[in-house]
C-alpha cells in the first residue's frame, strides 16, 4: 500500500473543520501561500498521520494542519493566505 | 451553490442502531435513530464515534445513503478486510446499540438542485452509495450514472437501480472482475474510452461527482479532464485506498 | 458520558503491560501513515549533512554512508497514534558514528527531511546508542513508503520522533519545535510518561 493510495480530499475533515469553524468549510475557497492558486478546501488533498496535513493540490504545500486531542485542537493554517466563504 | 449554511459548533449526538439490512455480501445499510437529526443533503456524510468498556476509540467517516426521513439516517456500510469499525458495524451491531454520530457535514461534495445541466455521477465500489443518495432525490434532472463494481454481487443497490433507470437516468454498470454469463454490459475500468461513449459530453457542461477508492478518483477525473470536461466541474471525494 | 458501543473493541491485542506504554495498543501491522508524498529522492541526490553548531558542515554521500559501520537492532515502536509494534529489526548507522569528533556545543538538534518534514530532540537522546539513521528494515532495504532510503530511529520517544527521508541534523543551542512539536505535540515526547501533546 502506498502513501498515494491513502491519500484523501478535504471532504475527509469537513466534520472537524466544522466543528472547529463554526460552519461548513469544504465549500470555503483558500489561496495557497506558496503558489497563489485557489479552490475549494473540499478539493485538497488530506494525508492522516500524526494530525491531518492538507496540502495545495498544486504545489504541494502544506495549507493547514490539524491535531487533536480529545476536546483539544490545534490549527496551523499558515499556508492559507486567505480563506473565503459566505456566513450567514 | 448557494452559500452554506452556519449550523453553529457542531458535536457529537448520541445515535441508536435502528436497522440492519443486507445489500451484498459484503455491504450492509445500518439505518440510525438521531434524535434531533437537523436534517441534511445527498451527498453529505457523517463521522461515527465508538467507544469501547475501556475507553479505546474510534472514528470513521460514511456516506449518507438515503434522504432525511424523520429523524433517520442511513448508511451504507463496505465491510474491509482486516478492518476495525466497518466489521463491527456490519456483523456485531444490532438494534438498540449506541454510538456517537457527527453531521451532517461537507458542502463541497453535495447534490445542487440548482445546476442548470446533466449530472454525471461515477462511482467506484462503496462510492456509491453518496451518489445513490443522490439518485433518490435526483427529481426531473438529467443524471447518469457510471458504477464500476468487482462482480454482479458487489454492485450495491441493484434492484433499486434497474427499477428507477430510465426516464432521464441511465445507469451504466462496469463489472471489473467477472461477468455472468450472457452479460451484454461493461467490463473494462472507468476509463476515457468509457466515459466518452456514455458520459454526457464537455459541451452540455455535465457537473460529474466522482466517488470511491483513492486511486480510481484520480484516475477517473484525469480522464474526464483529458476527454475536455472542465476541471471545475469534477468533484471528487476520496474514500482512500479500500474497495474495488 | 459517551455511550459505550456493545461488543466494540477494536483490533488491539494483547500484550504484556511492561512492553505497551500507557494508552498504547499492539497492532502486527506497520501502517503506513505520511504527512506527505513520498518524497523519491534518487540516490546519486542523496546526502547526509551535519550543520548548524559546527565548526564546519559534515557530509556523507550515500556511498559513504554505505561505508560507515552499522548496528543490527531489534526495538519496539510507539507511534503517538496508539498502535506499537513489538520487536522490530533494524540495521543503520549510529548517530554516535555520525557524530564522533564533531564538537558543539549545541544541546539540541533538528532532524530535516526530504519532503521538509522537521523534529526536534534534546541531542543526548540521539546519543549513547539511543539512535540510527536506520536503511534496512526487517533485513530488506527500507521501503520508500516507510521512509527509505534512510530514516531516523529513536525508539525511546514516540516515533514521530523517528523522522522519515531523513537528510540530516541540525544542531541548534535551543530547542526548536518541528512540524508536528509547533502544532500542539509535546516537545520531547516520551511514551512511558505519555508525552503526547502540549502541556502533558
Amino acid at each position: 500500500m502506498t502513501v498515494s493510495d491513502l491519500v484523501l480530499d478535504g471532504n475527509a475533515a469537513a466534520g472537524i473543520l466544522h466543528a472547529v469553524y463554526g460552519a461548513e468549510m469544504t465549500l470555503a475557497v483558500g489561496t495557497c501561500d506558496a503558489c497563489d492558486t485557489d479552490g475549494p478546501v473540499g478539493a485538497v488533498r488530506l494525508y492522516r498521520s500524526a494530525g491531518l496535513v492538507l496540502r495545495c493540490p498544486h504545489c504541494d504545500a502544506v495549507l493547514m494542519k490539524i491535531v487533536t486531542a480529545g476536546e483539544r485542537v490545534w490549527v496551523d493554517s499558515r499556508g492559507l493566505r486567505t480563506l473565503e466563504l459566505a456566513v450567514g | 451553490m448557494a452559500g452554506a449554511a452556519v449550523l453553529g459548533r457542531l458535536g457529537w449526538r448520541v445515535a441508536s442502531i435502528a436497522d440492519v439490512r443486507p445489500e451484498t455480501p459484503r455491504v450492509k445499510t445500518i439505518a440510525l435513530d438521531v434524535p434531533g437529526w437537523p436534517g441534511h443533503r445527498a451527498g453529505q456524510h457523517v463521522d461515527i464515534r465508538l467507544t469501547a468498556e475501556d475507553g479505546y476509540r474510534a472514528e470513521r467517516s460514511y456516506s449518507i445513503a438515503a434522504p432525511e426521513d424523520g429523524g433517520r439516517v442511513e448508511l451504507t456500510v463496505e465491510e474491509v478486510d482486516d478492518g476495525e469499525v466497518s466489521p463491527y458495524l456490519t456483523a456485531e451491531a444490532r438494534a438498540g446499540d449506541e454510538l456517537e454520530i457527527r453531521g451532517p457535514v461537507g458542502g463541497y461534495f453535495v447534490w445542487d438542485s440548482d445546476y442548470p445541466g446533466p449530472i454525471l455521477l461515477v462511482g467506484g465500489g462503496s462510492g456509491v452509495v453518496p451518489l445513490m443518495a443522490m439518485i433518490r432525490q435526483r427529481g426531473a434532472i438529467h443524471t447518469t450514472l457510471v458504477y464500476s463494481a468487482r462482480t454482479l454481487e458487489d454492485v450495491i443497490y441493484r434492484d433499486e437501480l434497474e427499477r428507477v433507470a430510465g426516464g432521464g437516468l441511465d445507469v451504466v454498470v462496469t463489472l471489473t472482475r467477472t461477468q455472468p454469463d450472457g452479460w451484454t454490459g461493461h467490463s473494462r475500468r472507468v476509463d476515457a474510452d468509457l466515459l466518452a461513449e456514455v458520459a454526457p459530453p464537455p459541451e452540455q457542461r455535465p457537473l460529474a461527482f466522482v466517488c470511491g477508492p483513492t486511486p480510481f478518483v484520480e484516475a477517473v477525473a484525469l480522464a474526464l479532464v483529458d476527454l475536455g470536461h472542465d476541471p471545475g466541474l469534477v468533484k471528487t471525494e476520496r474514500f482512500g485506498p479500500t474497495g474495488t | 458520558m459517551p455511550p459505550i458501543s456493545r461488543g466494540f473493541r477494536g483490533k488491539r491485542r494483547d500484550a504484556p503491560a511492561d512492553r505497551v506504554p500507557p494508552g498504547q495498543y499492539v497492532t502486527p501491522d506497520f501502517p503506513v501513515l505520511s504527512a506527505g508524498p513520498t518524497p523519491h529522492r534518487p540516490i546519486q541526490e542523496w546526502d547526509f549533512t551535519i550543520v548548524g553548531e559546527v565548526d564546519e558542515l559534515h557530509r556523507w554521500s550515500w556511498d559513504a554512508f554505505q561505508a560507515l559501520p552499522t548496528e543490527t537492532v531489534t526495538v519496539d515502536i510507539h507511534c503517538v497514534t496508539r498502535w506499537s509494534k513489538l520487536d522490530t529489526t533494524w540495521e543503520g548507522v549510529s548517530v554516535d558514528t555520525l557524530l564522533d569528533g564533531i564538537e558543539t556545543e549545541a544541546e539540541y538538534a533538528t532532524a530535516f527531511c526530504d519532503g521538509g518534514y522537521t523534529t526536534n530532540l534534546p541531542l543526548e537522546d540521539l546519543t549513547d546508542g539511543k539512535a540510527w539513521v536506520a536503511n534496512t528494515y526487517e533485513g530488506e532495504p527500507l521501503d520508500p513508503e516507510h521512509g527509505g532510503p534512510a530514516r531516523l530511529l529513536v525508539p525511546h520517544l514516540y516515533f514521530w520522533k523517528s523522522a522519515k527521508w531523513v537528510r540530516g541534523l541540525r544542531l541548534t543551542a535551543t530547542d526548536e519545535p518541528g512540524f508536528w512539536e509547533s502544532n500542539g505535540y509535546h516537545l520531547y515526547g516520551d511514551p512511558w510518561r505519555e508525552q503526547r501533546y502540549w502541556g502533558d
